[in-house]
């Protein structure tokens, strides 16, 4: 599944022109970014949470030639599945 | 933000109501729900990806009191996130 994938459930179901809905999926997820990149969790019961945690530096190693490597501080996008999720999953 | 949180930003970004920014959005989410279920596979440019992964049954323990138990064959849903937020949330771009 694409993003194009969804647009056309919007366009099929909703009532939107193919434009207005490809221009509002993308809006969902234009939100959705912004707020994950200043630093906000999306919280989506019955789906999941995206949340950024930080990560201090530490060191690291490149598997090919085993040098050593620092690994600086940086903030990563988790996403942790709800329950009702796994459940449907394993259902 | 929360799911309706979502739903009220959405509104108010393409002049939708309430009601029509809230199908968008579970159309959105319940659609993720079910292609994860039927093909485990979603890919949003720009965003990320999902894929599930399938765990053989194992035996394991609890940490807590040392018992074995056995875990029964399971799948799990996992996000990878696309390149560009990816770059964004961490603010180095």
């Amino acid at each position: 599944m694409t993003k194009i994938d969804i647009i056309q459930d919007v366009y099929e179901n909703l009532g939107f022109s193919k434009k207005d809905s490809a221009k509002i999926v993308e809006s969902v997820f234009d939100i959705m970014k912004d707020k994950l990149a200043e630093g906000d969790k999306i919280k989506i019961s019955g789906f999941g949470n995206f949340s950024v945690k930080e990560k201090k530096s530490r060191r690291g190693r490149n598997p090919q030639t085993g040098e050593e490597i620092a690994i600086t501080a940086r903030k990563v996008l988790t996403f942790k599945s709800s329950q009702v999720l796994r459940r449907a999953l394993n259902g | 933000m929360n799911k309706s949180e979502l739903i009220e930003a959405l509104s108010q970004k393409e002049e939708l109501t309430e009601k029509l920014a809230m199908d968008v959005v579970n159309l959105v989410f319940n659609g993720f729900s079910e292609e994860l279920a039927k093909s485990g596979r979603i890919e949003i440019r720009g965003f990320g990806s999902f894929v599930v992964r399938e765990y053989d049954a194992y035996t394991g323990r609890n940490p807590k009191t040392g018992k074995s138990i056995k875990v029964s064959p399971k799948k799990l849903p996992f996000f990878k996130v696309g390149k560009e937020l990816k770059e964004r949330v961490d603010g180095r771009r």
